[in-house]
């Protein structure tokens, strides 16, 4: 922007260079990656032993997503991701905006304190190895619901630290007119304080479906071996025999379990990136 | 409070915030109870195995025995003379660095070449942002068979230079640390653009324009007028990238799974394999000094995180 105004009533070579380059990098630098990934998913086994740039002589993209799909176990891993990463979300949106309201609106000492174990959490690594053992004691080892715990711990940290900025931002003379009309503190949270966190609620929400989706390292302890979810299901066929070296089955695999997100960001982009830069710099 | 109004937004924050604690129909109309559920589920997922972790890095908890007994400092001596705690913390630290330099200095490049807002531009910045969406694990087998021997990057460089490439990119015990570093980068490196690009855009034209009209260049005017203002952006994408990067797991672990000859085995890698083995309380001696590793490095940036929660 700045460029063109300094440098009025000539074509700047940079006009012309710039885009080239641009399109280049994109090229070079992610179309190498995805070309090989698609090129690769549809070959059949004996071409896809190698990898490479090499466009398939016959394309078998759709049988090998058949093949993933019911040999791989697929649609459970899928049940079992969104069964975690749902109530997670839901979780985690509805207790964190409730306490950020409170860390919001209220200050002392001792909520202070709160506030920072509270939003610790953002940086402090989880204990993955004692959750496991602590898990065993509650009797929740492998279960969707010790999962759901985990991931909640881990991200309430990130929503409160969000939320509560933005609780702040909002006026409390909009809540003093409902507490007028004799409105209970659930009632306003509910009806005022709730619709008025949406911007950022999505803007976590992005993110934490972002984590949870793609989570293998917390899901392996937690519960590998008990519940499938989709990255579970791809390290655990790509690293034991079924698909050592078949890596159209693994490329195919990698697309399908892209898609979900992918089409998300595809559809919603300009929000999506809008609500992750929006003040993370000012 | 409604004295307060017309009152700046960050000075009356300040006051309103303090006049209501003091309030007694605060207490009533913000009840504490809000607290309760999310710091029931914080106490229990979180805090709880964090203090775990400082008992039962004391213990022999292993799966050979039923009994869990105190053995003390055993662990942390057993791990410190086999070299396999220092060894590990510096490769992650490494790693961290690393990853945190590329992934900046990529981001930047990013950010200042697709600054203008054009369509290609646009479309350019949106295909960047799919690495970041991508699941990481997925990322790391895909470079995994790009950088095999007989993988592509060496038939692209083969046919480049018309001689046969065989690199061991992923086997080399000196560089494939660097290598994964830069995988990681390349996912993230979109992540840190955008941020880049939003800290451009703060960056008024006047300033630009100013500098311009007094002789200064492309390069004067990046060096001295807008990087030193892109400050925040920097912050910001320094400290989640080696955050990030120092709880790393899922890329090394599908490009390397630690190796070669451990070179690239990070503190996460090693606690996911020793836990594996059945060495539980090995596993959880390393998750505490990583807890410890980045608490230490941490308190700086909580307090950065702090400062700016409000823009956040």
């Amino acid at each position: 922007m700045s460029t063109s105004t300094s440098e009025r009533g000539r074509i700047r070579p940079v006009r012309v260079v710039q885009p080239i380059v641009a399109v280049l990098a994109a090229v070079v630098l992610l179309g190498v990656p995805f070309w090989i990934v698609v090129m690769t998913a549809a070959k059949d086994q004996a071409s896809a032993l190698r990898p490479d740039l090499r466009v398939p002589q016959e394309w078998h993209l759709l049988d090998n997503f058949a093949t993933v799909i019911t040999d791989g176990r697929m649609l459970a891993a899928l049940g079992g991701s969104l069964l975690v990463m749902v109530p997670s979300v839901l979780g985690v949106l509805i207790l964190g905006s409730m306490a950020a309201w409170i860390l919001g609106r209220r200050s002392s000492r001792w909520l202070a304190v709160v506030y920072a174990l509270a939003i610790s959490g953002i940086v402090l690594p989880p204990a993955v190895v004692t959750i496991v053992l602590l898990l065993r004691q509650l009797g929740l080892a492998g279960t969707a619901v010790g999962m759901i715990g985990v991931y909640m711990g881990m991200y309430l940290s990130t929503v409160i630290f969000f939320v509560t900025g933005f609780v702040r931002t909002i006026p409390v003379e909009l809540e003093e007119a409902a507490r007028v009309d004799g409105a209970s503190p659930v009632r306003v949270f509910a009806k005022i304080i709730l619709p008025l966190l949406m911007p950022v609620l999505a803007t976590a929400t992005i993110l934490i479906c972002l984590y949870i989706w793609n989570d293998v390292f917390y899901a392996l302890f937690v519960v590998g071996g008990r519940l499938d979810t989709l990255p579970l299901n791809l390290f655990q066929v790509a690293s034991a025999g079924l698909y050592l070296q078949n890596w159209h089955l693994i490329f195919a695999y990698i697309i399908l379990m892209s898609l979900p997100l992918l089409i998300t960001f595809m559809i919603a982009q300009r929000k999506i990136i809008s609500g992750i830069t929006s003040g993370a710099v000012k | 409070m409604t004295a307060t109004l017309d009152r700046p937004r960050d000075a009356t924050r300040a006051l309103v915030t303090r006049s209501f604690a003091t309030d007694r129909r605060a207490r009533k109309d913000h009840p504490l109870w809000f607290l309760v559920p999310a710091l029931v589920v914080l106490v229990v997922f979180f805090f709880i195995p964090t203090l775990f972790n400082f008992i039962y890095a004391f213990t022999n908890w292993s799966s050979f025995k039923t009994e869990i007994d105190f053995i003390g400092a055993g662990n942390f001596v057993d791990l410190f003379s086999s070299g396999a705690l220092l060894t590990r913390l510096w490769i992650t630290i490494v790693y961290a660095v690393l990853v945190a330099v590329f992934q900046n200095l990529f981001g930047l490049i990013l950010a200042l070449l697709l600054e203008r807002d054009t369509r290609v531009n646009r479309a350019v910045r949106v295909a960047f942002f799919i690495p970041v969406i991508m699941s990481a694990l997925a990322v790391g087998y895909v470079f995994q068979a790009l950088l095999k021997p007989d993988g592509a990057l060496n038939g692209i460089l083969g046919f480049l230079l018309g001689r046969e490439v065989d690199i061991a990119w992923l086997g080399s015990t000196t560089w494939t640390i660097v290598v994964v570093a830069l995988i990681h980068a390349w996912k993230w490196m979109g992540l840190s653009m955008l941020i880049y690009l939003a800290g451009l855009k703060t960056i008024s034209d006047d300033v630009v324009e100013a500098a311009r009209l007094d002789g200064a260049g492309w390069w004067t005017t990046l060096r001295t007028i807008r990087f030193p203002l892109l400050a925040p952006a920097v912050t910001f994408n320094v400290a989640t990238a080696l955050l990030g990067s120092m709880n790393g797991f899922d890329i090394v672990q599908a490009t390397t799974a630690g190796g070669p000859g451990g070179t690239t085995e990070l503190v996460n890698i090693f606690i996911f394999r020793t836990f594996g083995q059945g060495l539980f309380a090995q596993a959880t001696t390393m998750s505490l000094v990583l807890f410890l590793m980045v608490m230490i490095l941490a308190f700086p940036v909580i307090r950065i995180l702090r400062k700016r929660e409000d823009v956040l």
